[in-house]
Formats: structure tokens, C-alpha cells, sequence
């Protein structure tokens, strides 16, 4: 049971940085019926930027409490992401948004690789250490010592991320700003009937989006201790699957999504491998009870398979709910 | 040389003398070429050429999903890996099955079309650029699983790979081993080069045919609009899972024949990084256009090794020392390659004509 509670905790944790990089994805998605393939870099990049702050803090010595060098990181990595985000859009979709659908999710492909790359050589080839400066403490969630654990970074990043949440919330369903993203959103053609700037409307969107991400990335980095150029490609394509799952367009969607994935691949990871024992079977067959003598785990799907859910879950909302669990049905060409 | 002139050295049926001169010369280039450049530069630009050529099959493979269909496929590589794999499993000391090539490169083939039916049936009523999602989705399950084949039971021998693979052999000619003949040396890599330029050759002819068949007008139906060709009475499910079917099978042969001639496989071979570098060459080249699309898998395929023996001494010259890396410069080739086509030229270098016409009627027309 404790066991079960912890990977609850951890999924939790990992489902809200899902579900604020979802949200990037899911905004522009909302907005231009276009997937930003490149928004995971801007994750990555968010990441290395509070890196570069934060190693250059702590080597300076700086008098500051740790949380404070972590929060500075966080505040250079969101406008460079910001101007990154702007950047992609002015550069690469802007000029495509009237081009066939293919267009703009091929240059997407190309920046990201681009951006990869311009973060290797700027950076490293290699994965590079977040300074531990925070001092983890654990608290327990039960009564038994042994339990189930909760971490001051994870209370955190979950209290951060409802944060975000909630301020994003605000300023789309409460500003007139988020008026003007919905109207576009709907409509927009219209919406320029109706004296919205087009233009800077979707690209506020996409700067909202990558100042997400940036927090992301320093959740991201904090939490699992290290910055890699790579790291925006596979957590850009489960928060995309986050994205997916809750309905692709809708915010709300976006946090659910986020936070079943992140369930999803805890609980997963944590029991595939029991439940795929085939020793659980060994009454079956004899060959089978033998093995088992000399190694209780003949495991067919052990945790290193905890990559393919967030894919299989992605193949089976498409397949079966292509609007998601939250999203309403759109046409075939939207 | 203008394009008429250039035409009327491929027309057999109005200039037949120009036009089998032209085609005699290509075909005595095409066959000195690797005694030439074994002679000249080394025997290693024959392997590289030989993957070039393997490169051409693959860019043509996904050219049929991509450029005929338009179904953005961005797990190409998955089915290269199922076809070296099979091969690999089948011709080495692993399994110790030692099957002839003959019989395993259409096992390749089949296995690798019924993976991408297996991925096409349910995806193919996405929408394009969800579908490309998937299939990068479908590519990466394939590597993890490759990866990860070695527990309980040894399948795939997870990351160290399959080695000592068989080469092709026909009776007691092996292509591993070099060969004289007529006072020429011909190494393995010369005798896989002949091999490859046939299988190529056939490979275009089918893809020449192909494009101009009842299929290949059905697949470009869909590719523009999918609900009137639904309406013209072609059944697009069945039309995109042979598109589909058809793209993988030329991938599973391509991977057959890569394991063959590198004697060694790994899941590292079969990464996202070689799916985007396939798609850029179709894209590069023009997609839905065999010659460019030809032209785009020659350009990309070269291009690194070009810079591979270039950028080093310049840099070293420059600033003396190496700042970026040849491997780095070549994958910043490809996202550029990919972002400068599609917002200058995106049907391509060498557009396909329909292509080109529905790019422009995209970017002129009114705001939908």
C-alpha cells in the first residue's frame, strides 16, 4: 500500500511538469490548429539557461538562500524562452500558416533539430549536473516510518505548477487579452473584423507557451538533477500525449491529461513488472517452475519499458477517442 | 543545357538514336564508377556510395507514404529495422540459421509490410499531422523494444546487437571477399555496388510504373483531397494501408541488404535522428517527384562525408582547433535543409509538377 501511495506521489509530481508543457502545446494547438514540434526544445532550453544561472550563482558564491538561486535561474530562463518562442513563430510558422498542413510540422521538425543542436554546442554533448543546493527533506504522508515519502521539491513543483495553472486559467477565461486569444481561437477572420490583432495575439500565444515550458525545464532539472540537449524530445512527446489525452486545444484537458500521464507511467512503470512475472504463471508449466527455482523474475516487460506507455496511451486516445477525454469532436479537416 | 535537349536524350520513342547514346553513357558511367573511385579516392567511397544507394531505396520507400499518398510518416525507420533484423536473425551465428538471401529478403519484405499494415489499420483515419505523431510514436516502441528483446528470452540481443552477420552469397561467391577478374580487383563493396545498382535499377522502374498507375493516381487523389476522392469511388482505407504496406516492404529490403553488407547491427542504427534524415532527403529533392527525389537522397547522403573530410582542416586552419564537430554540422544541415525547402521552395529542388501546382494554388488563394 505504501508502495502504491509513493508511486501516486511521484506520478503526481511528474504528471503537473506534463501538464504545464502540455499546455504550451495545447495553446498554440488551440489557436492555430498547428503542433509546435519544436516546444520541447524550449523546455530544454528553459533548462540549460537556469543551469548556466545557477552553476555561475552558487560559483560565485553568492550569499542567497538556495531557493532564491533556484528562482533567479527560473527568472533569466523565461524571456530567453520567451524570445525563443517569438523567434520560432516569426521565423518558421508565420509564414506557413496558409500553406498545406504538412509545411509547418516539417519546419517545426528542422528547428527542432536545429535547436538540439545549437544547444550541444553551446552547452554540452553531455548531460550536465544541476548544482544540488536545495536541501532535499522528506516528509512522511502516513504514520509508518517506513512509508511513503513526500519531498520538499515535490511540494514545489506540484505548488508552483497549480500556480501557473491557475494564473493561466485566469488570464484566459478573465482578461480581456484572453478574450481576444479565445475570439482568435474561434475565429479569425472574424476576430480581425472585431479590431484583434491577429498576429500578436497568436504570437503572445506562443511567448505564454514557452515561459511555461521554461518553468518546466527547471522543474524538470531540479527534480531529476540534470540538463541534457536531448531531454526536450521525449518529455515534448509525452506532454504532446498529455496534450492528446485530455483533448488537444482545451486547457483543462491539458492539466488532466498531464497529470493521468504522469499517473499512468508511475503506476505502470512501478507494476509492469510484476504483473508481467511470468513466474506468477509457474503452476502452468514445468520448464517454467524450474526456471523460477534458480530466478524468481522472468519478467517480459520489466520498468525499462516505461517509455512506451505514454506512445501507447497516445495510440489508443487516437484510435479510440481521437477528441480526447475532455475535447469535443472536430471535424476531419478542422 | 536546356530542358528540351536534355528531354530528348530520355525520349525513346521520338529520338531513339539520342536517346540510347545518352542511356549507354550513363550506364558505362554508372559501371566504372566504383572501379574509378576504388582506383582514385579509396575503397571507402564505395561503401559510401553503397549506402548512398541504400539511402535512394529508403527515400523512395517513404516517398510512396509521403510524396504519393501525403501521409506524413515519421517512423520510416522502424521498418529498415524490422528488415536488417530479420536478416540479421536469420543469416548469423545467433540463432545459428544460416538461410541464403534469396529466401530471407522477402521474409524481410513480408514482415516488414505486415508492421506496417499493423501500424496503418489503426491509425489511418487520423488526421496528417496526427498521424505523424504516431508513427514517431510506432518508432520509438520499435527501438525501445529492440533494445530491450534480450530479457527472458534472447531475441534481439538488446543494445550490443547481432554481429558476424552472413554477406550475400550466390553458390560459393561470397561478397565479402575480393575477386579478380580480367586483371580488375573487384572488392566486396564493388560487387555489393553492381548488386545495389540492380536492385535500384528495378526499384526506380517499379516506382516509374507505379506513379502512373490506376494506384498511384488513386494515392494522389487522396493526397489532395480525400474526401472527393472517396466520392470518385476509390477506396481510400485500402489505397493508404497499400501505400503504407508498400513504403515499408521497400524499407524491410533496404534494411535486409544493410545488414548484409555491415555484417553488424545495433538499435543504435535505427534512431529518430535516421527517419528525419530520410524525410529531409524526400523533402530536400521534392516530394511526390522520383528524380528529385532521387537527387535529394544522393545530395544528403554525400554532403556529410564531403564536410566530414572538409570541415576539420578548415577549422583547424581557422582557428586551430576543432570547434564543431562534422557529425553536429551535418545534423544542422538537415533542420535547415528542412526549414529553408519548406518556406522557400517547398515543392523541392526537383518539384513534381501536381505538387508544385497545389503548393501554389495553397499559398495564392484566398484565406480559407
Amino acid at each position: 500500500m505504501d508502495i502504491f501511495l509513493q508511486q501516486i506521489i511521484n506520478g503526481l509530481t511528474l504528471g503537473t511538469v506534463y501538464a504545464i508543457v502540455a499546455l504550451g502545446y495545447t495553446m498554440v494547438y488551440g489557436i492555430i490548429q498547428l503542433i509546435n514540434f519544436a516546444h520541447g526544445e524550449v523546455v530544454m532550453i528553459g533548462a540549460m539557461v537556469a543551469y548556466t544561472v545557477i552553476v555561475a550563482l552558487v560559483g560565485a558564491g553568492t550569499p542567497l538562500p538556495p531557493l532564491a538561486i533556484v528562482l533567479i535561474g527560473a527568472l533569466a530562463a523565461i524571456p530567453v524562452c520567451m524570445a525563443v518562442g517569438f523567434t520560432l513563430e516569426r521565423v518558421a510558422y508565420r509564414p506557413l500558416r496558409r500553406a498545406p498542413r504538412l509545411a509547418p510540422l516539417i519546419t517545426a521538425i528542422g528547428l527542432s533539430i536545429i535547436l538540439q543542436h545549437l544547444a550541444m554546442i553551446i552547452w554540452s554533448r553531455n548531460p550536465l549536473p544541476y548544482p544540488q543546493i536545495v536541501e532535499v527533506v522528506s516528509y512522511h504522508v502516513t504514520g509508518n516510518p517506513d512509508g511513503a515519502t513526500i519531498t520538499n521539491v515535490q511540494i514545489a513543483i506540484i505548488g508552483i505548477s497549480v500556480a501557473m495553472m491557475v494564473a493561466l486559467l485566469t488570464l484566459v477565461y478573465r482578461t480581456k487579452l484572453g478574450i481576444a486569444m479565445r475570439a482568435t481561437a474561434q475565429n479569425q477572420p472574424v476576430a480581425g473584423l472585431m479590431g484583434i490583432d491577429i498576429n500578436r495575439v497568436i504570437a503572445i500565444t506562443f511567448v505564454i507557451g514557452a515561459a511555461l515550458g521554461a518553468v518546466a525545464g527547471v522543474m524538470v532539472g531540479t527534480y531529476y538533477g540534470v540538463a541534457h540537449y536531448q531531454m526536450g524530445f521525449l518529455l515534448g512527446l509525452k506532454a504532446f500525449s498529455a496534450a492528446v489525452l485530455g483533448g488537444i486545444g482545451n486547457l483543462g484537458g491539458a492539466m488532466l491529461g498531464g497529470l493521468l500521464l504522469g499517473l499512468i507511467e508511475a503506476l505502470g512503470a512501478g507494476y509492469v513488472g510484476d504483473l508481467t512475472n511470468l513466474c506468477n504463471l509457474a503452476s502452468w508449466s514445468e520448464a517454467l517452475a524450474k526456471r523460477c527455482e534458480t530466478d524468481p523474475n522472468v519478467v517480459l516487460f520489466g520498468s525499462n519499458y516505461q517509455d512506451v506507455f505514454a506512445f501507447l496511451v497516445l495510440i489508443l486516445v487516437l484510435v479510440f477517442r481521437p477528441s480526447g477525454l475532455l475535447g469535443e469532436r472536430v471535424a476531419d479537416r478542422a | 543545357m536546356t530542358e528540351k535537349t536534355l528531354k530528348s536524350y530520355m525520349d525513346t520513342r521520338s529520338n531513339p538514336a539520342l536517346a540510347w547514346i545518352g542511356l549507354a553513357i550513363i550506364g558505362v558511367a554508372l559501371a566504372a564508377l566504383p572501379l574509378l573511385l576504388a582506383g582514385f579516392v579509396g575503397t571507402a567511397w564505395v561503401r559510401i556510395t553503397n549506402i548512398a544507394i541504400l539511402f535512394v531505396f529508403l527515400a523512395l520507400g517513404l516517398n510512396i507514404v509521403v510524396g504519393f499518398a501525403g501521409l506524413l510518416d515519421l517512423g520510416y525507420i522502424a521498418f529498415y529495422a524490422v528488415g536488417a533484423y530479420v536478416y540479421a536473425l536469420l543469416a548469423s551465428p545467433h540463432f545459428n540459421i544460416h538461410l541464403p538471401f534469396w529466401i530471407i529478403l522477402p521474409i524481410g519484405a513480408a514482415v516488414a509490410c505486415l508492421f506496417g499494415v499493423l501500424l496503418g489499420a489503426p491509425t489511418l483515419k487520423l488526421r496528417g499531422d496526427y498521424l505523424a505523431i504516431v508513427t514517431l510514436g510506432f518508432g520509438e516502441i520499435v527501438r525501445i523494444f529492440l533494445n530491450n528483446l534480450s530479457q527472458p528470452v534472447n531475441i534481439t540481443n538488446g543494445p550490443q546487437g547481432v554481429t558476424l552477420i552472413d554477406p550475400f552469397r550466390i553458390g560459393t561467391l561470397s561478397f565479402r571477399d575480393t575477386e579478380t577478374f580480367a586483371g580488375l580487383a573487384f572488392s566486396g563493396p564493388i560487387k555489393y555496388y553492381y548488386l545495389l545498382l540492380l536492385v535500384l535499377i528495378v526499384v526506380i522502374v517499379i516506382n516509374l510504373r507505379l506513379q502512373n498507375s490506376r494506384i498511384g493516381r488513386a494515392w494522389e487523389a487522396i493526397r489532395e483531397d480525400e474526401v472527393a476522392a472517396r466520392a470518385m469511388g476509390i477506396n481510400t482505407r485500402n489505397m493508404k494501408l497499400l501505400a503504407f504496406a508498400m513504403g515499408a516492404s521497400f524499407g524491410g529490403i533496404a534494411g535486409g541488404m544493410f545488414s548484409a553488407m555491415q555484417g553488424f547491427i545495433s538499435p543504435e542504427s535505427f534512431i529518430l535522428v535516421e527517419s528525419i534524415m530520410v524525410l529531409s532527403m524526400v523533402v530536400l529533392g521534392g516530394m511526390g517527384n522520383i528524380w528529385g527525389v532521387i537527387l535529394g537522397a544522393l545530395l544528403l547522403s554525400f554532403a556529410p562525408e564531403v564536410l566530414r573530410y572538409t570541415v576539420e582542416p578548415v577549422q583547424q586552419a581557422l582557428f586551430g582547433r576543432m570547434l564543431v564537430e562534422p557529425e553536429v554540422i551535418r545534423m544542422l544541415l538537415f533542420g535547415f535543409a528542412l526549414v529553408l525547402m519548406m518556406l522557400f521552395r517547398p515543392a523541392g529542388l526537383l518539384p513534381s509538377a501536381t505538387r508544385k501546382r497545389e503548393l501554389e494554388a495553397a499559398t495564392n488563394g484566398a484565406r480559407p
